[in-house]
């Protein structure tokens, strides 16, 4: 099996083969992180551009530690600074970097699509690190990583994704993944939260958290964004918690061994209770790091071609 | 000056004609209908295999000019029009200015008599600048040549704006078209509502956003006793609403367009900007109740929504690309093909959506029909010749159009203007 | 295209054992010697020349395996990215001696880009470099300590290895090319 995309625009469309070449070739780089010189050369002289339209500390810094750990030259690129804020078109940001030569386009981006659209102006591969409420597909292939390594598999197994389901990238990156690779997958949100017609991505939608939580192998939760109150989603923060905050007395309902997983920045006491978020079943921080066995794993797939050279 | 179409079948709704006959064209106008007719020194055309119809109306077309004129100006709409095989357009008023006075209605009308053969009808402002506000002045601009009243892009928000938009408009024979969409319900939406927006993240326009304003205006035509044209129905509850309402007796009236009854929310998979419009691409189920509203006559017109936009408007991403694409060039054939073809509506109907109806919503007397007297406009189209646009055939100032390089069974061959001849190209 | 097996399984068993005695002659009892074998098939030879030594010298010699695909030097857009098949490196080789263990030397370039891998894993007193076969053509100033078996080769033939591990047998194949003159009469 091996790895044929030019770009990583979202997990929709991978085969289970391709997912899971992703998460075996993260766990081989999971390893260069072990050692004492932190770097391989796989990818000098290359040059990604990471490009954010959002601010994203997180995912950048993991992505940027990753390209630097494959030894990739990286140029960042942030809108608030830049000709964007001057009126330039996406097109035109994207023809200008394009003759500085790249071998890849990192972007976050708050539209859904805008991946697709500038792969019709690149010669470079492009990850897309987040579009709008679209996909975010290293951040499902992060967590499919850590659930693989507590679970050994994805068959069968009973995920519950809780929160701000509407508005979330993350939720229908995950879903595209887990069901691909044999997984059950509840959402559950309040009814505000829950788009009309997500079952049709092939999962079982609730608004009651303590029967979606019965039972369940994995609980992602996901970050509830203040302004969705100001907008008038749900009635307030502490009406939210006390509905679909994920407290210890909650996760008692889950499978014993459940682990709890969340993209982060969390909102403790908003969406998850502290007690949960240090505790034993949680795998948050485990998640951060395999960030960047993930991000390597893509990037040196998607450009790390060339002669198969370990026959000689 | 005498013109004789030769044996081409003469299609009239308006008169139930459907045979093949001549007609003799005298200085512009219809002299006789007829079969095996002569006259001396005329000049010939052989319709033999085409359809004759009245000239085609598009009552919904945006011309951009005044003030978008990287968009589209008359000159190139019109061109536009007249390779569609339409001899007449209405033109919606949210140029820069809005056409809100008689003033913008004369230049667009002396702009148009002096760039092309096609016969051009402004539709004025509902409100003063389509604020939704104050009425526009409606006299005045009759008095200049509107015919029709819209907001189109906008809805009229206000309910009690509408009803005097109504009252008023309808005690001076004007016809009011509402652009239906409930702003607030349909919010940032970008898309349809539905399987398709839920996949692409793509934030979306429910179909009641449509019908909740359909069902208002439907109610003010109750209460003021006034016409009220529904513009470009998408939605299946929006087409029940209508019908229940004709079935009332109640003045109501609508058309749709050839994308609502030809591409679905599917076509946005890609995030190609041209399968961004408003209203927006729906279901399959809706666009199957358009086509049924167009053939049992609840959707009474068939108008494009010609929408140009420049390359670089709509060569951003999804969310912030401006709605509408440009239709006039390929609304028949995809009548022809989609409608017609499949046998889904007659020929008859598809002429009468066309021609008549527009005729007569407008209350054009003598358009939408091919009688002896009228001024000799027609549409000359053939149902076998196939059409395929490409880019370089476009005569729109803009190229925004899903529909390039789809092969179409059927083909607009000519029109004719006042009597004179113009070869499709 | 002509194939020609160049050993049978007993003649590569008969190899090795040869390798083993040689290793464990010059590195005088192995002590502080580690094997680490190149993917993927140095790593079962590594295995199994680890095992003669025990059997030999009754000592245990620690193995690992190298995965030297991110540190290739043919950086080119063509092709697909290599598997991945990871380096194990369970114990310090700081000091120590390591022999690297391959199936083929050719042009030298794999054993340039594992002494870059190694040299990341930590600083060794000294490398050396054991191979099955070495087929010449060499582009690096590179040549193996302990060599198996040395082949005659033209620059465009195959040498292929084959290991009951990943192919059901053991045998070392030649393949070449047949020029026209001999391909057709």
């Amino acid at each position: 099996m091996n790895w044929r995309h030019k770009h990583l625009l979202g997990i929709e469309g991978l085969a289970p083969e391709e997912i899971t070449l992703v998460l075996d070739t993260a766990d081989k780089m999971a390893e260069v992180a072990t050692r004492p010189v932190k770097k391989v050369p796989a990818l000098r002289a290359k040059l990604v551009v990471n490009l954010f339209f959002e601010n994203s500390t997180r995912t950048r810094s993991s992505f940027e530690i990753a390209e630097k750990r494959l030894s990739a030259d990286t140029l960042n690129f942030s809108a608030s600074t830049s000709s964007v804020s001057k009126g330039e078109s996406l097109v035109d940001t994207i023809l200008n970097i394009e003759r500085m030569m790249p071998d890849c386009y990192v972007m976050r981006h708050p539209s859904p699509g805008a991946g697709q659209l500038i792969s019709g102006f690149t010669k470079a591969s492009i990850v897309n690190a987040g579009d709008g409420a679209h996909e975010h597909p290293t951040q499902a292939l992060l967590d499919a990583m850590t659930i693989r390594q507590r679970k050994g598999g994805f068959k069968g197994l009973k995920v519950l994704i809780a929160g701000d389901i509407a508005h979330s990238r993350v939720v229908r990156s995950n879903i595209h993944l887990l069901n691909t690779m044999g997984a059950k997958v509840t959402v559950c949100g309040p009814a505000t939260l829950l788009p009309p017609h997500i079952e049709s991505l092939g999962v079982t939608a609730s608004t009651e958290f303590e029967e979606a939580i019965k039972g369940k192998d994995v609980v992602m939760m996901l970050r509830i964004q203040l302004e969705r109150q100001k907008r008038g989603l749900f009635p307030s923060l502490m009406e939210y918690y006390q509905r679909y905050g994920l407290t210890e007395e909650r996760l008692k309902l889950a499978a014993k061994d459940v682990i709890v997983m969340h993209p982060g920045p969390m909102n403790r006491g908003v969406e998850i209770a502290s007690e949960v978020a240090d505790g034993p079943y949680s795998v948050i921080l485990d998640q951060v790091e395999n960030g960047v066995s993930v991000r390597m794993a893509v990037l040196y797939l998607l450009l790390g071609g060339g002669e198969d050279v370990s026959a000689h | 000056m005498y013109l004789l179409i030769k044996n081409g079948r003469v299609v009239d709704p308006s008169s139930g004609t459907d045979e093949t006959l001549d007609v003799l064209i005298k200085d512009g106008r219809v002299e006789a209908v007829d079969k095996k007719l002569e006259a001396k020194g005329a000049e010939v055309l052989d319709a033999t295999g085409l359809i004759v119809a009245p000239g085609f109306m598009d009552m919904h077309v945006h011309l951009r000019e005044p003030g978008y004129e990287r968009k589209e100006t008359i000159a190139t709409g019109l061109a536009a029009a007249l390779a569609g095989g339409f001899t007449g357009v209405c033109c919606m008023p949210n140029t820069d200015p809005v056409n809100d006075s008689a003033s913008v209605t004369r230049f667009i009308l002396d702009r148009a008599r002096a760039v092309s053969p096609v016969r051009v009808y402004p539709i004025g402002a509902i409100t003063k600048e389509s604020k939704g506000e104050e009425l526009a002045p409606y006299a005045e601009l009759r008095e200049a040549g509107v015919r029709a009243l819209s907001d189109d892009g906008k809805p009229v928000v206000k309910a009690s704006v509408m009803r005097r938009a109504m009252e008023y408009a309808g005690s001076l024979g004007l016809l009011v078209i509402d652009h239906c969409e409930d702003p607030d319900l349909a919010g940032e939406g970008s898309m349809h509502e539905g399987t398709v927006s839920v996949r692409l993240g793509l934030k979306g326009i429910p179909a009641e956003a449509e019908v909740i304003p359909i069902r208002r205006d439907i109610s003010l035509a109750r209460l003021t006793g006034q016409r009220v044209h529904i513009a470009h129905v998408s939605t299946r509850l929006g087409v029940e609403a209508i019908r229940a309402a004709k079935k009332k007796r109640l003045p109501v009236t609508a058309e749709a367009t050839p994308h609502h009854f030809t591409l679905t929310d599917e076509a946005v998979l890609g995030f190609d900007t041209n399968a961004k419009m408003n209203p927006p691409l729906r279901g399959k189920d809706d666009v199957d109740a358009v086509i049924e509203g167009l053939a049992d006559g609840t959707l009474d017109a068939i108008v494009t929504d010609h929408a140009p936009h420049a390359y670089e408007e709509k060569m951003v991403e999804f969310d912030r690309a401006p709605n509408g694409i440009i239709g006039l060039q390929t609304a028949v054939p995809l009548a022809l093909d989609r409608l017609v073809k499949t046998d889904r509506i007659s020929l008859k109907r598809m002429v009468d959506a066309f021609s008549c109806a527009p005729a007569r919503l407008l209350g054009l007397t003598d358009k939408g029909k091919i009688a002896p007297g009228v001024e000799a406009d027609l549409t000359l189209f053939s149902l076998r010749k196939e059409t395929r646009l490409k880019a370089e055939d476009i005569k729109s100032l803009s190229k925004n159009t899903p529909f390039l390089g789809m092969k179409l069974k059927g083909a607009v061959v000519a029109v004719v203007i006042a009597g004179r001849v113009y070869p499709a190209r | 295209m002509k194939r020609k097996t160049i050993l049978d399984a007993a003649g590569i068993q008969r190899t090795l054992g040869r390798l083993a005695l040689e290793l464990a002659e010059r590195l005088q009892g192995c002590e502080g010697v580690v094997l680490i074998g190149i993917h993927r098939r140095g790593v079962p030879l590594a295995r199994r020349i680890a095992d003669k030594l025990s059997e030999v010298e009754k000592v245990q010699v620690p193995v690992g395996s190298l995965d030297i695909n991110l540190y290739r030097d043919d950086f080119s857009s063509a092709g697909t990215a290599p598997v991945l098949r990871g380096t194990q490196v369970d114990f310090d080789i700081e000091g120590r001696t390591v022999v690297l263990v391959d199936d083929v030397l050719f042009t030298g370039r794999t054993i340039r880009a594992a002494l870059d891998a190694l040299v990341d894993l930590g600083r060794p007193a000294r490398v050396q470099l054991a191979v099955l076969v070495d087929r010449g053509h060499r582009e690096l100033p590179v040549q193996a300590d302990y060599v198996g078996l040395s082949l005659n080769t033209r620059r465009e033939d195959h040498v292929e290895l084959h290991l009951t591990e990943f192919d059901g047998e053991d045998a070392l194949l030649l393949e070449t090319q047949i020029t026209a003159k001999e391909g057709r009469p």
